[in-house]
């Protein structure tokens, strides 16, 4: 019951359109070293009609994207129970499985499915997850399987699942010379893509509010960039910044008062504040140097962003109180764009180094930096909102791509679209 | 045809464009798509005027043969009569994550000058660019600098800042497409437009 009230909160107007847009296709290139091993086994179904998704397999997919699982193949099960009284456990036991999910599916009148499920331990053969189900409409099967895989991946790992929340990007389709730009829209997989703003202008710069409800974006509009703050449910907007010269890469706070957002219109880029409900607009920096990216700590106490004041771009830390400026990363040629994870443990920023573009990851404890990532002209990078990956923009065969890669740099994927240039990922928080 | 004057219709028709424009592939009663249909085909026909003329400086392209570029007069120059600058370039390249002007531009830049100091009313928008490489956020702060040094040296020259407008565009509209140096090079410049 709890999950559908979250259904009808978060989904009210994000609906599935069927296949008109190419979908982001999921490749994994490398993963951890110790996976553990589960078999996710086809869920039974005694009805008639066609069901519109497999949802076992999306459960699959989600648990082998993170990195952590291997599932065990289909065509190597020796049964498929559907309840834990068929459950074998030698069965899995051979096949080395150390988990077993089950599930079961049941048409309801009203056009609803009853989707039930479990999570079985094969060595102590008793249920991790107890048989709990969830009712939903056709479209949202998608919806049921990423909340099936959030469930078992924090029963499993301790760590909340992020396969329910949803990324924004943006396309730039067609005509290389005359692209149309595509705000969008989808699921953390990449399917279920919809439109959010088309334009043939430039669009940059998407952030979503911490609620999930609205998003701000930069949009070039008659050849000047604007930016705008969008209801996503009901795509109402408002423009919010159009001063001359820079308006650009807002940044909702954590507490979704107030936006972070550069403007030039004191003649160089420098970091305001803006207030939602007043409007009221502080100036936060005070620099001749290029002040521009900002991005709020979880706390909301500090801003992080990129400045060159000390010659090369690299990323400072404003405090927002004081307004005092300190220096935070001092390795690599330079540090731009930065995202802490939701810890605050990590800061995670787009180094280069000897000519390369790559996504960098300092503790900010420890002051250690790690490479994360070894594609080519890397940027844009966005954290999951449980703190486990990164995703980013890069280039692959001459086009732009999104690709993901966990926060300790051991498994990476890449989400190539069918086509056009993808970048500018942005993850979501969790819908509340 | 003034690019700009259509620009402005279609930001003032605006609010009620958004209510007729919403999304043609979308079904049921989604209305998180925001079509853009009231100014895009004046925007396409902007888009296409500097692009298409800066592409075929790029079709023509050498390494060395960059600042000798030639591109064609824009439309807009052509009707505003602006004869004396005819044949005058209007795109200025720049060096890697620098906002010098290079002595090569000074001539043309010149030109321009004494073109807006004798035309008071005349006034140009800087179109500032970069490279692909970097972040896109700060390549929007790279490209504004370097439209501001061009429209430094201008006012250097005599010219009213009151004529000039400088605005960036980052890495968001390249000319070139590869991810070579050469397309980088093309892709580092301020474009000058008549308004």
């Amino acid at each position: 019951m709890m999950f559908k009230k979250c259904l009808s909160a978060v989904f009210l107007c994000l609906f599935y359109i069927n296949s008109a847009y190419a979908q982001l296709v999921i490749e994994i290139t490398s993963g951890a070293d110790q996976l553990l091993p589960i078999a996710v086994v086809p869920f039974g179904y005694s009805g008639v009609d066609a069901l519109p998704e497999d949802v076992a397999k999306i459960v699959e997919d989600d648990l082998t994207r993170s990195g952590l699982f291997q599932a065990i193949p289909r065509s190597n099960m020796l049964s498929l129970p559907s309840k834990e009284e068929d459950v074998f456990y030698r069965d899995w036991r051979v096949l080395k499985s150390d988990y077993v999910i089950i599930g079961n599916i049941q048409k309801l009148p009203n056009n609803q499915f009853r989707i039930g499920f479990e999570l079985l331990n094969v060595l102590s053969q008793k249920s991790v997850q107890k048989h709990s189900s969830i009712d939903v409409g056709a479209r949202n099967f998608r919806d049921a399987a990423h909340y099936i895989s959030d469930k078992v991946y924090e029963l499993l790992t301790g760590t909340k699942g992020a396969f329910s929340t949803r990324i924004l990007y943006v396309t730039a389709e067609g005509d290389r010379k005359a692209p149309l730009f595509k705000l969008q829209v989808a699921d953390a997989d990449g399917h279920r893509p919809q439109v959010v703003v088309e334009s043939k202008e430039p669009i940059l710069s998407p952030s979503w509010s911490m609620d999930g409800r609205k998003i701000a974006y930069v949009m070039f509009r008659n050849r000047r960039p604007n930016i705008f703050i969008q209801e996503l449910a009901t795509g109402k907007r408002q423009q919010i910044a159009q001063f001359r010269g820079l308006n650009g890469a807002p940044a909702w706070s954590p507490d979704g008062k107030k936006l972070a957002l550069v403007l030039s219109k004191d003649n160089n880029p420098e970091i305001y504040t803006l207030d939602i409900a007043t409007q009221k607009l502080e100036r936060m920096t005070n620099h001749y140097a290029i002040d521009t990216e900002p991005s709020w700590e979880p706390d909301g106490k500090g801003i992080v962003f990129t400045s060159d004041r000390g010659g090369n771009p690299q990323i400072y830390r404003l405090d927002v109180n004081s307004k005092r400026v300190e220096r935070v990363t001092f390795e690599g040629e330079l540090n731009t764009r930065a995202r802490m994870t939701p810890d605050g443990r990590y800061l995670v920023t787009v180094q280069k180094d000897d000519g390369n573009y790559h996504i960098a990851l300092q503790d900010m404890k420890t002051g250690r930096v790690q490479i994360l990532t070894e594609t080519y002209l890397d940027e844009s990078p966005s954290i999951a909102p449980n703190g486990s990956m990164v995703m980013y923009a890069t280039t692959y065969q001459g086009k732009g791509i999104l690709a993901v890669v966990s926060v300790d740099g051991l498994v990476k994927y890449k989400l190539p679209s069918a086509d056009g240039d993808v970048r500018e990922p942005s993850w979501s928080p969790y819908f509340k | 045809m003034s690019v700009n004057k259509l620009g402005k219709f279609a930001v003032i028709g605006l609010s009620a464009a958004w209510i007729a424009g919403c999304s043609t592939t979308a079904t049921d009663t989604d209305t998180s798509t925001v079509a853009e249909d009231a100014s895009s085909t004046e925007q396409a026909a902007a888009t296409n005027d500097t692009t298409g003329s800066s592409d075929q400086a790029f079709g023509a392209g050498e390494e060395g043969a960059l600042t000798s570029v030639i591109v064609e007069e824009t439309p807009a120059a052509q009707d505003t009569g602006m004869d004396s600058l005819a044949g005058v370039e209007t795109v200025f390249y720049f060096d890697f994550d620098k906002s010098i002007v290079r002595p090569e531009s000074r001539e043309a830049l010149a030109k321009h000058a004494e073109y807006l100091v004798s035309h008071p009313d005349a006034r140009i928008v800087l179109e500032g660019h970069a490279d692909e490489r970097g972040t896109r956020e700060y390549n929007m702060a790279l490209g504004e600098r370097r439209a501001k040094a061009i429209s430094r040296y201008l006012t250097i020259q005599g010219v009213a800042a009151s004529q000039i407008e400088t605005v960036s565009f980052g890495e968001e509209v390249p000319v070139a497409f590869g991810h070579d140096s050469d397309a980088w090079q093309l892709n580092r410049r301020v474009e000058v437009r008549y308004e």
